[in-house]
C-alpha cells in the first residue's frame, strides 16, 4: 500500500517528465548529436551513472509503504509503520542503535563507563556495543581478520552480479537500433564495476559494523548520510521545477513582445534580484515557521510537516532563482526575433504564438539544459548552507546540513567525533563534483559556439 | 554623464519601493502583528492585553494599510506600512524588537565586517588571476586538464567544509591563529588571517575558471594572432596584450560586489565570531527580529543597486568605447 508524501509525488513526476524528454530526443533525430557527444565523453559517461545511481536511491527512498513490523513474540500484535523501499533494505542499519558514539568499525563505545565484570565487580572500561562487532567473541584478535574476509566475500559478490550483467548486455545489445559508442559503453561497463563492488563490500559489513561510526543517540552515520540523498535531490530537482515555468514564460515574452511587456518582467526581475537571496529566503522560512507554529493542526504528523517545509523552501529557492535564467533567455530570444527564419514565419502569416513555440523555444533550450545542470549543483551546496542557520530542511529531516550542524560542536570534544561530518562532507562532495563535472561536458555539447 | 546618473537613480526609486512593498507582504500581511507576538512571546496561552502590549511597544498597533479612525492624509500615514516603510528611504531603520537603535548597530558593525571583506577581495582577486593566467600560459599540456579538474573538484567541496577544516588544523591542531574571535584596531590582524585565507581558498575554484573563460577569449582574438605573428613571446602577449584588455570585464565585474561588502558574509562571520554585519544578521535571524531583517533586506537591496549603477558608469571610464546615453 502506497503512502506518499507530496515531494514524492512531484519527484516521481519528474521522473516521469524525464522519460518522456528521452522518448523525444530519440524520436527526433538532429537532436541526437549534443547527446551523441556527451556520451562519448568519458567523464560524460561517468558523473552521469553516479547521477543515475543517486537518483535512484532517492527514489527508493521516495517509494513509501505501509509496511508492517512483527514486534515482539509475546504479543502478537502487528505494527504498521510507514517506511520507505529503501528503509527496508537498510533494515540492519535502520534496527541496530547503539547508545551513543562509536568510531566507524569500532567493537567498543566511545567512551569508558562501569562496566560489570564476570565476577560481579564493577571496572572503568569500553564497554561493548550493542550489535556492531558482537558476533565476535574476541574483538581484538578476530576482528581485523573479519573485517578483511567480508570484504573479500563482498567484493566477489559484487564481480559476479557484473559479470551477470555483462553477459545480458552483451546477449541484448545485437538487437538495440541507438547505441552508445564502444569507448563510452565500457565506461560505463568500469564505472559499474566499481560501484558494483563498493555496494558489495558494504553491504558485507553493514549487519556487522557501523560502517561510518554512530552519532550521539547511537544511529548509524551511514543510514544517515544515505537517507539524506533524497533531500539533497529534492532541493535540486523541484526547485527547478518551480523555477522553469516562469523563467522561460517571461523570458520569452519579454524578449519576444518588447515594449511595455518588457519593461514590467526587467522591473520584476531586477526587484528580486536586488534583494539579497539568503535574506529573502530566510524571511519567508521565518514567515513560515510563524505560520506553521499558529497553526499546528494542518499537520498530523512530524514528516507531513517537515515534507511541507522542504516544499516551501524548494518553492522559495525557486522563487529567488528564476531571474538568471530569465535574463539569459530575454536577451537570447531578442536576438533570434531578428533573424531570418523568424522574420520569414511572420511573412508568412504564422501567429506569434506559435512562432514562439515552434521557432523560438527550440533554440533557446540549449540555456535551459546548461543553466539546469549548473544550477543543480549550486543548490545541493545551498542546502547545507541554510541549514546551518536554521532556515534550511526541517531539523527532524535526514539531510546533509543538518548533520553538519549537529556535529559542528563534537569537534571541540577529545577525542573528536570526526565522522558524521567527514560522511556529510563526502557525500555531498561525490554528489556535487558528478553533477559539475556532468554540467561541464552538458555545457559543452550544448553550447553552439563550442561547436568547431 | 550626469543626466544619465540622474535618470538611473531615479529608476532606483521604483525598484526600492517594490522590494519595500514585497518585504511588507512577507512580514506583514502573510502573518499579522498578532502571529508574530504570539511568536516572540512565546506562550500559546497568553493573554490578548500582552500581545496588545508587545504590539504597542513596537508600534505594531496600527492599522496595516489604511487608517479609518483619523482624518485626510492621516488616514495614510497613520499605519504600519507608512510608519515602517518610508523611514527605510531616509535610511532611519528605527529600533530593533529589542530596543536597540538599528542605525548605530549598523554603522559600528560595518568595520569588522569591511576588514575581512576587503583583503578577502583583493587576495582572492590577485590569486584567481595568477592560477587563471597558468592555466592559459600551460594551455595544450597535461597540466591544463589536471587544473581544471582541480577547480571543478574544489568547486564542489561545501564552503562550510573549508571553515570547519580551516578552523581544525589551522587553529587548533597547528595553534597559528585563534580559532575565532575579534579585537579592534590593530589586534584585529591575527584574527583576520584566517577567515580571509579560507575566503580566497573556499573561491578558488569558480573564480579561476570565470577569469580562465574571460583570458581565453580575449586570446583568441585577431589582435593577439598579430601580436604573436610579429614575434612576442607567450608571456609578453599574456602579460601586455591579454591580460590588459581583460581588465575590462575584470574590473567591471569587481565593481558590482564592491557596495555589497558592507554586508559581510553571513556563515564566515558567524563561524568566526566576528561581529560584522553578517553576524548581525544571522543573530537577527535566529532571535526572529523582524526590524533588523528587514532594515537589512532594505540595505542589501539598495546597495546592489548601487553596484549595477557603479559597474555601468565603469564601463565608460575603463572602456573609451561605451557611451552612455
Amino acid at each position: 500500500m502506497l503512502n506518499l508524501l507530496w515531494t514524492d509525488y512531484l519527484i516521481f513526476g519528474l521522473v516521469l517528465g524525464m522519460a518522456v524528454m528521452v522518448f523525444n530526443v530519440r524520436r527526433k533525430r538532429h537532436s541526437h548529436r549534443p547527446w551523441q557527444k556527451v556520451f562519448d565523453s568519458r567523464v560524460g559517461v561517468v558523473s552521469l551513472s553516479v547521477l543515475l545511481f543517486f537518483l535512484l536511491i532517492g527514489l527508493l527512498d521516495s517509494s513509501r509503504i505501509n509496511y508492517q513490523i512483527q514486534s515482539d513474540a509475546e504479543n502478537s500484535s502487528q505494527q504498521v509503520e510507514v517506511l520507505s523501499v529503501l528503509d527496508i533494505i537498510l533494515t540492519p542499519m535502520r534496527t541496530q542503535v547503539e547508545k551513543t558514539y562509536s568510531k566507524p568499525f569500532a567493537h567498543t563505545a566511545y567512551a569508558k563507563e562501569m562496566v560489570d565484570g564476570e565476577a560481579g565487580e564493577t571496572h572503568w572500561a569500553y564497554p561493548r556495543l550493542a550489535y556492531a562487532g558482537s558476533h565476535l567473541a574476541e574483538p581484538e584478535l578476530e576482528k581485523r581478520g573479519d573485517i578483511i574476509s567480508k570484504g573479500f566475500a563482498g567484493l566477489l559478490y559484487g564481480g559476479l552480479l557484473w559479470l551477470a550483467l555483462l553477459s545480458l548486455v552483451l546477449f541484448s545489445s545485437k538487437n538495440c537500433s541507438y547505441r552508445a559508442s564502444s569507448k563510452g559503453k565500457k565506461t560505463v561497463l568500469l564505472s559499474l564495476l566499481v560501484m558494483f563492488c563498493v555496494i558489495g563490500i558494504v553491504s558485507q559489513w553493514v549487519p556487522y559494523y557501523h560502517v561510518l561510526g554512530t552519532d550521539k543517540v547511537g544511529e548509524d552515520v551511514l543510514y544517515q548520510a544515505i537517507k539524506s540523498i533524497r533531500t539533497g535531490l529534492i532541493i535540486g530537482v523541484i526547485t527547478t521545477i518551480v523555477m522553469l515555468p516562469i523563467a522561460i514564460s517571461l523570458g520569452l515574452l519579454a524578449g519576444f513582445f518588447r515594449g511595455w511587456v518588457d519593461d514590467v518582467i526587467q522591473y520584476l526581475y531586477t526587484t528580486l534580484s536586488s534583494i539579497p537571496g539568503v535574506l529573502l529566503i530566510a524571511a519567508a522560512i521565518l514567515m513560515a515557521q510563524v505560520y506553521m507554529a499558529n497553526n499546528p493542526d494542518l499537520f498530523t504528523t512530524v514528516e507531513e510537516r517537515a515534507d511541507m517545509r522542504l516544499l516551501l523552501l524548494c518553492l522559495i529557492l525557486g522563487m529567488t532563482s528564476w531571474t538568471g535564467l530569465c535574463r539569459l533567455l530575454r536577451a537570447e530570444t531578442l536576438k533570434i526575433r531578428e533573424m531570418d527564419y523568424v522574420l520569414a514565419a511572420q511573412a508568412a502569416g504564422v501567429s506569434r504564438l506559435k512562432i514562439l513555440k515552434q521557432h523560438i523555444l527550440p533554440n533557446v533550450m540549449h540555456l535551459v539544459m546548461i543553466t539546469l545542470v549548473l544550477d543543480f549543483s549550486g543548490l545541493v551546496l545551498a542546502e547545507a548552507v541554510l541549514s546551518y542557520i536554521n532556515i534550511g530542511v526541517d531539523p527532524s529531516s535526514y539531510s546533509w546540513g543538518n548533520m553538519i550542524n549537529s556535529s559542528r560542536l563534537e569537534m571541540a570534544r577529545d577525542p573528536i567525533v570526526w565522522w558524521s561530518l567527514v560522511a556529510a562532507f563526502i557525500f555531498m562532495f561525490s554528489l556535487v563534483l558528478a553533477a559539475n563535472l556532468f554540467a561541464d561536458v552538458v555545457r559543452d555539447a550544448f553550447d553552439p559556439r563550442e561547436t568547431s | 554623464m550626469i543626466s544619465y546618473i540622474i535618470r538611473r537613480l531615479l529608476y532606483v526609486l521604483p525598484v526600492l519601493v517594490g522590494v519595500n512593498i514585497l518585504t511588507f507582504v512577507l512580514f506583514f500581511v502573510v502573518n499579522t502583528p498578532d502571529d508574530m507576538a504570539r511568536m516572540q512571546l512565546g506562550d500559546k496561552y497568553i493573554t490578548q492585553t500582552a500581545v496588545d502590549n508587545w504590539k504597542q511597544q513596537r508600534g505594531y498597533d496600527l492599522p496595516l494599510l489604511w487608517n479609518d479612525k483619523k482624518q485626510g492624509i492621516e488616514q495614510l500615514k497613520q499605519t504600519i506600512f507608512f510608519e515602517k516603510s518610508v523611514g527605510l528611504f531616509v535610511f532611519d531603520f528605527g529600533l530593533s524588537d529589542n530596543g536597540r537603535d538599528i542605525v548605530a548597530d549598523i554603522s559600528q558593525r560595518m568595520w569588522p565586517s569591511l576588514a575581512i571583506a576587503i583583503p578577502s577581495l583583493i587576495f582572492g582577486v590577485l590569486s584567481n588571476i595568477t592560477f587563471a593566467l597558468l592555466l592559459i600560459f600551460y594551455r595544450g599540456s597535461y597540466l591544463e586538464p589536471a587544473g581544471l579538474f582541480l577547480c571543478i573538484a574544489l568547486m564542489s567541496i561545501s564552503g562550510l567544509f573549508y571553515i570547519i577544516a580551516g578552523q581544525f588544523f589551522i587553529g587548533k591542531l597547528l595553534a597559528l591563529t585563534p580559532i575565532s574571535g575579534y579585537a579592534p584596531g590593530m589586534d584585529a590582524f591575527k584574527f583576520i588571517i584566517l577567515p580571509v585565507l579560507i575566503g580566497v581558498v573556499g573561491g578558488l575554484g569558480s573564480g579561476v575558471r570565470w577569469y580562465r573563460t574571460l583570458f581565453l577569449e580575449e586570446s583568441a582574438k585577431d589582435y593577439v594572432r598579430t601580436a604573436k605573428a610579429k614575434g612576442l613571446s607567450d608571456l609578453q602577449v599574456l602579460f601586455k596584450h591579454v591580460l590588459k584588455n581583460a581588465m575590462i570585464p575584470i574590473l567591471t565585474g569587481i565593481v558590482v560586489i564592491l557596495p555589497l561588502l558592507f554586508m559581510g558574509s553571513l556563515i564566515t562571520e558567524s563561524f568566526f565570531g566576528i561581529p560584522g554585519l553578517g553576524s548581525y544578521t544571522i543573530d537577527a535571524i535566529s532571535s526572529q527580529d523582524f526590524a533588523i531583517v528587514r532594515a537589512m533586506v532594505f540595505l542589501g537591496s539598495f546597495l546592489y543597486i548601487m553596484g549595477l549603477l557603479l559597474t555601468d558608469i565603469s564601463y565608460t571610464w575603463v572602456d573609451p568605447r561605451v557611451r552612455l546615453s
